[in-house]
């Protein structure tokens, strides 16, 4: 199965609106998903432009665009993702 | 409580909103309609029971960014009214936080209740051990008259299965100083005879419902008038965005900003007087001194704590050095305090020398209504650069340090750190006071908010990753002691 990669914006705005407290994803998912997961703090992704502040932060975990990203809505769109509970 | 949550979330979202209308060609219908463009027609209801409510919500928490009370706001003005008025306003308003009713009244007032576990057993310690005779049976089961309960917890601790819970008011109960309690109406009311400040019923209220009241549109309009505007950013801000303080003396410029200074420059004064001062004390045979450059402790010891007075320092505060540099420089200007907390609101009103203050989350919403990447900006270096020790002071054991430090190994100097005032460290302190020694060291750091600093109410970042970037950030400044 191909990699996921997890973008978590580090942009002023998704920061200022809660990133900042999304950063501890940078621990859990390596010790959770161990390879299957790649995490990344990334420059803004251009998303607060188009839809303002009110919806950030936003996290990308691979093309789907996660708004008002908290750590668990982050983890339950990496599991889906991974098709945990689909068997 | 975990900062990652909708109530900042939502109080941040209105700050952004209020700063757009100002620099908007219409302030005041901008802010009209705030509640609207946050709640548009047949847009869903997230929290209250329907959408005129979240809008009246929305329109009293606009208040509180507008600077005023929300508290007995008239409901006939119109936030258009309440925006000119800001621009009108001279002096912000005297207490610095407010209570939104409308949010406080779903919580329950602090009692103790039996949940559906319990078990109906025989032995009854709960009614056994109640002193005041508040538990009945009914239908075999334990119940609570709240009339005669005295919240002692004692059926709480003896239990079998633990089935009895204390309900708690978040934000009475974080208060170290009892300056808030539910009124008959089911409202909490603050004391501000007692409070201190501290901010801790801010990060605590699960429905957002305390704001600090905000200079942001007096500052704005000061540098809109053509004022000079000069920022004095708090130590702790270094950890609080991705991008350095130069980068940040930068996005402050672009706001409007004259000059930007160091708040670290006053620490470093406040650090070597204090050296000073604690190397005399100890030569006078004195047993310890604590020291005073936290605002939310200041009002602790000047409202609560008269006996420990004589053990703190005397030393003056960095922001208060600061800004006295600051008016030097720049006799005409417009000082602002950039702070990680409310109490330093307090701390301003006490100085002629700080004129405003905004929390670090005020200057989020700056930058964000401004569309400024702070990373990908250029830096601007300050005039002076400040010392390792003085850019530490906004984590916890970093003034302590700084003292040390300044203080150049000639006296004894065994720091000790209190991590936070709450009820348990106020009786600590009263003991030292009391017994006129303290036994965990001579130098007593103290810090209202755990982590220092960069646990105050209004930081954007986590304590620890904040501590991290201000280590890693620091270690390469000079040091105090040449
Ligand atoms: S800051 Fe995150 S999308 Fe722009």
């Amino acid at each position: 199965m191909n990699k996921i990669t997890v973008k978590i914006c580090m942009g002023t705005t998704c920061f200022v609106m809660g990133a900042s407290q999304l950063q501890e994803l940078m621990d859990i998912i390596p010790s959770k998903y161990g390879d299957k997961v790649e995490i990344q703090g990334v420059p803004c992704l251009e998303f607060c432009n188009v839809n303002t502040e009110s919806n950030a932060p936003y996290v990308a975990v691979a093309d789907t665009i996660v708004k008002n990203a908290t750590v668990d809505k982050v983890l339950e769109t990496i599991e889906r993702k991974l098709g945990y509970g689909q068997e | 409580m975990d900062k990652n949550n909708q109530a900042i979330h939502l109080k941040k979202e209105i700050l952004v909103k209020v700063i757009k209308a100002f620099y908007s060609d219409n302030f005041p219908e901008s802010t009209r309609l705030i509640p609207f463009e946050m709640r548009p027609k047949g847009s869903e209801v997230p929290y209250r029971c329907c959408i005129y409510k979240e809008r009246e919500i929305i329109r009293n928490r606009t208040i509180a960014g507008l600077g005023y009370p929300m508290e007995g706001a008239d409901e006939r003005l119109l936030l258009s009214g309440y925006a000119e008025g800001s621009l009108k306003r001279e002096k912000p308003d005297e207490q610095m936080l407010t209570v939104l009713e409308l949010a406080c009244k779903g919580c329950v007032p602090n009692r103790i209740f039996v949940t559906d576990l319990c078990q109906g057993c025989v032995a009854r310690p709960c009614l056994e051990n109640c002193k005041f005779d508040a538990i009945k049976i009914v239908n075999g089961k334990s119940q609570i008259d709240s009339s005669k309960c005295k919240l002692c917890t004692k059926c709480i601790q003896v239990c079998p299965y633990h089935a009895i819970v204390k309900l708690v008011v978040p934000c009475e109960n974080v208060c170290p100083v009892g300056a808030i309690s539910k009124d008959e109406q089911g409202h909490a009311r603050i004391d501000f005879e007692k409070c201190i400040a501290c901010g801790k019923c801010v990060s605590a209220c699960p429905f957002g419902a305390i704001h600090e009241k905000s200079q942001i549109i007096d500052i704005l309009n000061k540098i809109k008038q053509g004022k000079k505007v000069v920022a004095m950013i708090a130590p702790s801000i270094a950890g609080q965005l991705p991008g350095n303080i130069y980068q940040i003396k930068t996005a402050l410029l672009m706001c409007g900003f004259y000059d930007v200074l160091e708040v670290a420059q006053g620490a470093d004064i406040t650090a070597k007087n204090e050296a000073k001062e604690f190397a005399q004390r100890i030569e006078n045979n004195e047993p310890f001194m604590t020291t005073s450059c936290c605002a939310g402790y200041n009002n602790l010891v000047d409202k609560h704590m008269s006996e420990i007075a004589k053990y703190r320092s005397d030393t003056k505060t960095p922001a208060y050095y600061t800004a006295e540099l600051c008016k030097q420089k720049y006799p005409d200007c417009i000082s602002v305090f950039v702070s990680p907390c409310v109490a330093k609101k307090s701390e301003a009103q006490k100085n002629d020398n700080i004129d405003y203050v905004m929390n670090y989350e005020e200057m989020g919403a700056l930058f964000i209504a401004n569309k400024i990447e702070v990373s990908e900006l250029e830096p601007t270096p300050f005039d002076v650069e400040s010392s390792r020790e003085g850019r530490n002071f906004g984590i916890v054991g970093g003034v302590a340090e700084s003292v040390k430090a300044a203080d150049c190994n000639k006296t004894d100097v065994k720091p000790y750190v209190i991590n936070g005032i709450n009820k348990d460290t106020i009786r600590e302190l009263r003991t030292y006071a009391k017994k006129g020694e303290c036994d965990k060291g001579n130098l007593i750091e103290v810090m209202c908010c755990e982590g220092g600093c960069v646990g105050g109410n209004a930081c954007i970042n986590t304590i620890r990753t904040a501590t991290k970037s201000i280590n890693d950030f620091t270690k390469d400044s000079k040091p105090i002691c040449e």
